[in-house]
């Protein structure tokens, strides 16, 4: 380390009614790996987007190798060697993958001489890509490497990352810190945005905490527990989720042997999907995304029927029954996408506490919508998951992420299911506020009901199931007992070397 | 009845013509929902550039002149249309639909004084050799200006949208304009460039009908022109060579229909004078087949937020 890169000193910004940056301060050196941690709404995303120039400070200063550093706009902070890589990717699906990185460069090569540049960097790192490739049909993983080599081909002295790892399986993580630790080697800061402490203590060198607006530590992440950390974050004593030992129950929820095409043109077909969820008990399946996870979501939700007795639940067929009839007989789900399928954006909190708990809560009555009622089922939700929102009148959309997946998931718990299928139930959601949903699900089994969480997250898998099982190309792995499965177990699973072949030997 | 009335040469070169206004329209429109932006209002854009060309080359003796303040005009009115949808973050249904309806009352009372006027005449290209060959000659190279400019915009608007950096940018902006801004790129301004743009193209397109396919001023001349110019825009899947064929086919059949009621076949005249409008619409529903090119943000209006 030779030097300071970047000192941020004051950095201050309020919006109406909320202070994202209250006079932020800290040194990122050269060639580290610095951590930024923070709940959600701490004003991470706020801190970089002023480093990045898309927000200007109200007040505070920033020094770039000693000199002074205010970007007025994106184009300056990147000619002077800062390069971002966003949490929700800035890509456009219907251009190819060179046509998305030339849009990030100052002054790109012509397109011929840009695809050889991109096929050289991408073998360079280890980051395999090709260039004429149209965005919509890339992978989670593939389009944030669309993202990485635009900053990578910039020569960037610091590099943004905004929860690279959120969307990323375990082997795609692996490449990452891969290109990470490469990139640190040639003398590249790296400013690492993310919720996943065990991440940060394997990669960063320096962590800085914000809480509310405020820079509340630093801390040396290798040195430092995981749950000191996230302590720090919250701060607070952060509760692990506890879970109470439990006899197998009945069983609840019976897939036998479900096959059905994909919604969606580029979906997965599932194939012969059977399992079988007592009472009480969490399944976890596992998957890269992509595998049937959505599909099967919708299967069991109602929104894709099937042939009736292909789904059962206590021995009633239901695969022929659309979402409301399972809802009546407390079949609830909460899918991944927050923002369109679990809720309507634009409709207000009670609105959308209506559009699920309508049947189970009796918020309609003779066709009319019992408002009273309704409100007050949204402010149970919001008091009881700790959704951080003015009231139940605010839209969804103007929720943060993490919130509006807790009062999703809130949503369903609250309605008391027997059958719970949750999609993603901590995607984008801090260490917090995960722990407190996947403690609602942990309760909700032990009261009886049986649960399926599809997750891309193994550790919340690992923590909470009881059973595991792996998706693969739209079938199913041989579910097994989550406790004292390996990771390179569950690999297996997850690739799809037949888990039946796995157990034979 | 009488067929051989019908010049086959006569026909292509009038169907050219008869094809440019919905091209000139098409061509702008297009660049505008590449933008991201949907305009309901050409047809209010056409017929005012219409009587903005109209009257300016009747006052100043020049067409060239009136084609201009042909631009101008439908560019000012679509600048209104800017205005509502970009920085008020209007409803852009809404406000195209007005704008339409603005734009048709507007050219209505400017024209109230050029009812039965003649204009000045384009002169028509008269190219030594080319345009006395037989066949080829009338029907390629004997046209008004207007005409090859139509053609060459297409051709430039495609080159634009595949080969330049500003189309790329453009392209973008309409697919994504959360990341645009991301990026740095300042979606208004490409947005009401790409507005005015469109303005000034219908402008012309109206222009072109009165000055030279009709060559007069009457009420509501458009006559739905701008309404079937944003269709075709759909329907040729925001690709400037198929709106191209799109307004040939409409302009071609529109000719033939228009002769074939001339030679008195015996059919009713309404079915003729629907028929440009089905066919088109039918051919261009076949070839829409691959929905693959319309804006992801097309319709939706940008605010940059934090």
């Amino acid at each position: 380390m030779t030097g300071t890169l970047l000192s941020i000193r004051g950095l201050t910004k309020a919006y109406p009614g909320v202070v994202a940056n209250d006079s932020v301060s800290f040194d990122i050196q050269e060639g580290e790996v610095h951590a930024l941690l923070g709940e959600n709404g701490a004003g991470k995303s706020t801190l970089v987007k002023m480093i990045y120039g898309l927000v200007k400070p109200d007040s505070g200063t920033m020094t770039w190798q000693g000199d002074p550093f205010a970007p007025p706009e994106p184009r300056a902070a990147r000619a002077t060697g800062v390069a971002m890589v966003f949490q929700h990717f800035s890509l456009f699906d219907a251009l190819n993958v060179a046509e998305n990185v030339a849009l990030g460069m100052e002054n790109p090569p012509p397109m011929r001489d840009l695809a050889t540049k991109i096929r050289s960097v991408s073998e360079n790192y280890g980051l395999p890509l090709d260039p004429d490739r149209t965005v919509g049909d890339l992978s989670a993983g593939e389009r944030q490497r669309v993202e990485i080599i635009r900053c990578l081909l910039q020569d960037p002295k610091l590099l943004i990352m905004d929860e690279p790892t959120s969307v990323l399986t375990p082997q795609e993580v692996e490449i990452l810190f891969k290109t990470l630790n490469k990139l640190k080697s040639e003398g590249t800061a790296i400013l690492y945005i993310s919720h996943k402490l065990e991440e940060i203590r394997a990669l960063c060198d320096h962590a800085t905490i914000l809480r509310l607006g405020k820079n509340v530590g630093t801390c040396i992440p290798a040195e430092t527990t995981a749950r000191d950390m996230a302590e720090m974050m919250v701060g607070d004593t952060l509760h692990t989720p506890t879970r109470s030992a439990k006899d197998g129950g009945a069983p609840v929820l019976e897939v036998r042997d479900l096959s059905l095409a994909s919604a969606n043109p580029f979906g997965t077909r599932l194939k012969n999907i059977t399992f079988t969820v007592h009472a009480g008990e969490i399944l976890g399946l596992g998957g890269v995304a992509g595998n049937g996870q959505d599909e099967l979501l919708a299967a069991l939700s109602g929104e894709a029927r099937s042939g009736s007795d292909t789904i059962t639940v206590k021995d009633a067929p239901v695969g022929h029954l659309g979402p409301n009839e399972r809802r009546a007989l407390g079949i609830l789900a909460a899918p991944e996408e927050r923002l369109g399928h679990a809720a309507a954006p634009d409709m207000s909190l009670s609105e959308n506490a209506l559009l699920t708990g309508a049947i189970r809560e009796n918020l309609t009555k003779n066709g009319f919508v019992d408002w009273a009622s309704t409100t007050s089922f949204a402010e149970r939700i919001i008091s009881a998951f700790d959704v951080r929102t003015p009231g139940p009148a605010s839209a969804a959309r103007s929720l943060s992420g993490g919130n509006l997946q807790k009062f999703v998931i809130g949503r369903e718990v609250l309605q008391n299911p027997q059958v719970l299928i949750v999609n993603q139930p901590t995607w984008g959601v801090d260490a917090a506020a995960a722990a407190a949903i996947r403690q609602s699900l942990l309760d909700l089994a032990a009261e009886g009901a049986a649960i399926v969480v599809i997750s891309q997250d193994l550790d919340e898998l690992m923590e909470i199931s009881d059973h595991f099982g792996a998706l693969n190309e739209g079938r199913l792995s041989d579910i097994r007992p989550a406790i004292g499965l390996s990771i390179d177990e569950i690999g297996l699973m997850m690739g799809g070397a037949d888990a039946s072949e796995g157990a034979a030997a | 009845m009488d067929l051989s009335a019908i010049n086959p040469v006569l026909l292509i070169a009038s169907l050219m013509v008869a094809a440019t206004p919905l091209l000139l329209a098409a061509i702008g429109e297009l660049i505008v929902e590449k933008s991201g932006v949907l305009n309901l209002g050409v047809e209010g854009m056409m017929i005012t550039g219409a009587i903005a060309g109209f009257a300016v080359s009747v006052e100043t003796g020049s067409p060239y002149v009136g084609v201009l303040a042909a631009a101008f005009a439908g560019a000012a009115l679509s600048l209104l249309f800017a205005f509502l949808t970009q920085f008020a973050l209007a409803n852009q249904v809404a406000s195209g639909l007005a704008l339409t309806l603005f734009g048709l009352g507007l050219s209505a009372l400017m024209g109230q004084g050029y009812v039965g006027v003649r204009p000045p005449e384009m002169a028509r290209l008269d190219m030594p050799v080319l345009s006395d060959l037989p066949v080829v000659g009338p029907i390629l190279f004997s046209h008004d200006p207007i005409l090859y400019f139509g053609i060459a915009l297409t051709a430039g608007v495609w080159a634009f949208l595949k080969f330049t950096r500003g189309g790329l940018i453009l392209r973008a902006v309409g697919e994504n304009h959360d990341a645009a801004h991301a990026l740095g790129y300042n979606v208004m301004r490409v947005r009401v460039l790409a507005i005015l743009f469109g303005g000034a193209c219908a402008g012309v397109g109206g222009a072109y009908i009165s000055l030279i396919r009709v060559p007069q001023w009457t009420e509501g001349m458009t006559a739905g022109i701008g309404w079937i110019a944003l269709a075709l825009v759909v329907f040729a899947s925001w690709k400037p060579w198929r709106a191209l064929l799109g307004a040939y086919l409409f302009g071609g059949i529109n000719v033939l229909q228009l002769n074939l009621q001339a030679a008195g076949v015996a059919i009713p005249v309404e079915y003729l004078a629907m028929s440009p409008y089905l066919i088109t619409i039918l051919v261009l529903v076949i070839m829409s087949a691959d929905k693959s090119g319309a804006p992801a943000s097309l319709g939706r209006s940008f605010h940059a937020s934090q």
